[in-house]
């Protein structure tokens, strides 16, 4: 997958957690928490479904990780390129 | 329909679910939805746990529906249907009336400020600061505050705007002013932020729901199916003992009483003798009593609201609250609105209440002890609902033993157990790899939203431990 693609796969998942917020124009440089109205347990299951859908894990110590759109892609690239 | 018993029956899952509370039965749909085999087992004939309702006659009682904040909206959208979140309506009187205070709101922050600056002459930055400093405070937060503390920080000695705050939480939960802050702000925080819901058609209909989801799912659900034992292997869990049968399971989650799971289900010697005594440290919150007052066909009640704290206790008192001999006691009043097709009211009157002042009893007491309870509440009630007594044609209470014998929990605990119980149910999958706890623990996952949520978490948990045996094969 390219970072295109992973950020689609992203913005859907999230579109499926909190399909009430309007994803069109976020800044990929802003944690997501601040742009749209997140809380933990959304947050869990993003993860949750990275898993179910793509057979990857996310380690509890990584979630800082994912804090803003870049760092999720960065950091998603790694396990995501090959699929 | 789930099948009761255990006949003809798989003997192999990913996963086994031990208990129906909440906790398990969203548990076990967010596991199904993974895509992971399931059987949920439950002792009684009927899914819920304490989310329990009876029927006498022509009325059905709700147990545990009472009000819960509205992030069971989302909560319900995101891991039942839409169809079950569409049944969470909002209560629209909270009534306060006991000899400090009394009026009605709508539990919210704009109310509660309103009523802390008009009522109490509280002035509304410190009201302000009161509210985000609550709404600040999450778990991983110092727990070492008290809710004594943090009220007499921001309102010293303001016995009244204590009562206020804490008196419908210790309802909801069995806390005092001696559990920590950080869960008395995440409780009070959850329905500040828009009041209290219900809902709609009842606890019947929503687990019947529920029910009918996790069928859709493939969840294999067993009623009257006890679980005996965890087995393991070496220290792995390798499944369960239901009514005499072994189950082989790569993962199991008790649901089941915290204490029951470690100290009874689990062989001696699985987990370290330090584990065990720590478990064996957590304290159990209390129990309830219940007096369910069923209104004849045709009577009508005046809107009273829709949840009374009631109490003739001078001050809030915790202690005083648990006490055999009742000053305070909350109302929750069912409507015809909240069973459609059904044109019923009903009024269940809860108290907080110890296991041990009940269990005690002889039978010959424990009875008269029943009827006094019964007879006392209608007493209160006749204060908002004068003709009560003609209007009555059932009348039922439950004691701790009640609520023991249909949930198995130690002591009948309806509010599982102190803050302690938190790192002990987290950190079982450490001790005993393959085995999760949900349930209600520490008040914070506790109650109908926190009891959900908690089903999530470590269904969470159960998804990675099983990706991980999966990726441990390939």
């Amino acid at each position: 997958m390219t970072r295109e693609s992973i950020k689609a796969a992203i913005i859907e998942i999230i579109n499926e957690i909190v399909p009430d917020e309007d994803l069109s124009d976020l800044d990929h440089q802003k944690p997501l928490r601040d742009q749209i109205d997140l809380d933990s347990m959304d947050f869990l299951d993003i993860v949750m479904e990275l898993r179910k859908k793509y057979r990857i894990e996310v380690p509890e110590e990584d979630y800082d990780e994912l804090s803003t759109m870049n760092s999720t892609i960065d950091y998603l690239l790694p396990k995501m390129e090959s699929l | 329909m789930a099948l009761r018993g255990i006949k003809n029956i798989k003997l192999e899952y990913d996963c086994v679910v031990i208990g129906a509370g909440l906790g398990g039965l969203t548990c076990a749909n967010r596991l199904a939805q993974s895509n992971h085999s399931v059987l949920l087992l439950e002792h009684h004939v009927q899914l819920g746990g304490l989310a329990a309702w009876f029927q006498r006659k022509h009325h059905i009682f709700d147990v545990a529906l009472h009000g819960f904040p509205i992030g069971m909206m989302k909560t319900c959208r995101k891991y039942w249907t839409n169809e079950i979140a569409k049944k969470i309506v909002k209560l629209k009187g909270i009534r306060f009336d006991n000899p400090q205070f009394s009026f009605t709101t709508t539990y919210d922050r704009k109310s509660f400020t309103k009523l802390m600056t008009t009522e109490f002459g509280i002035d509304s930055s410190s009201v302000e600061q009161f509210f985000n400093y609550t709404r600040s405070m999450t778990f991983v937060d110092d727990t070492t505050m008290t809710t004594r503390e943090l009220f007499e920080n921001f309102f010293p000695g303001r016995e009244d705007v204590w009562r206020l705050l804490m008196e419908p939480i210790t309802y909801a939960n069995g806390s005092t002013l001696e559990d920590p802050a950080v869960s008395y702000s995440i409780v009070f925080s959850n329905f500040m932020s828009n009041g209290v819901y219900t809902f709609k058609g009842g606890t019947d209909l929503i687990i019947k729901l529920m029910e009918e989801e996790l069928i859709k799912n493939g969840v294999e659900i067993r009623t009257r199916a006890t679980v005996e034992k965890i087995t393991h292997n070496k220290d792995v869990i390798t499944g369960v003992v239901v009514n005499g049968q072994h189950i082989a399971a790569k993962a199991v989650v008790s649901n089941a009483n915290l204490k029951t799971t470690i100290l009874d289900l689990l062989d001696d010697g699985l987990v370290s003798e330090e584990f065990r005594t720590k478990t064996e440290k957590v304290r159990i919150n209390n129990s309830s009593c219940q007096v369910y007052i069923g209104i004849k066909e045709g009577e009508e009640i005046e809107y009273i609201g829709d949840l009374i704290f009631s109490s003739t206790a001078d001050r809030f008192d915790a202690l005083k609250m648990l006490d055999k001999n009742v000053t305070s006691r909350t109302f929750s009043i069912y409507y015809p609105w909240m069973r459609p097709g059904r044109e019923r009211y009903a009024i269940v009157s809860s108290t907080n209440a110890r296991f041990e002042n009940w269990n005690e009893l002889s039978e010959g007491q424990y009875k008269l002890a029943k009827n006094a309870l019964a007879e006392d509440t209608l007493h209160c009630l006749e204060k908002y609902v004068p003709d009560i007594r003609s209007k009555v044609d059932h009348l039922e209470v439950a004691t701790p033993c009640t609520f023991k014998r249909y949930t198995l929990h130690v002591n009948g605990s309806s509010f599982g157990t102190k803050f302690e119980g938190l790192p002990v149910s987290r950190d079982i999958c450490s001790k005993a790899p393959g085995l999760f706890h949900t349930g209600s623990v520490a008040i914070i996952m506790s109650g109908w939203l926190g009891a959900a949520n908690y089903g999530v978490i470590v269904a969470n948990e159960v998804d990675r431990y099983l990706f991980g045996i999966s990726e441990g094969q390939e």
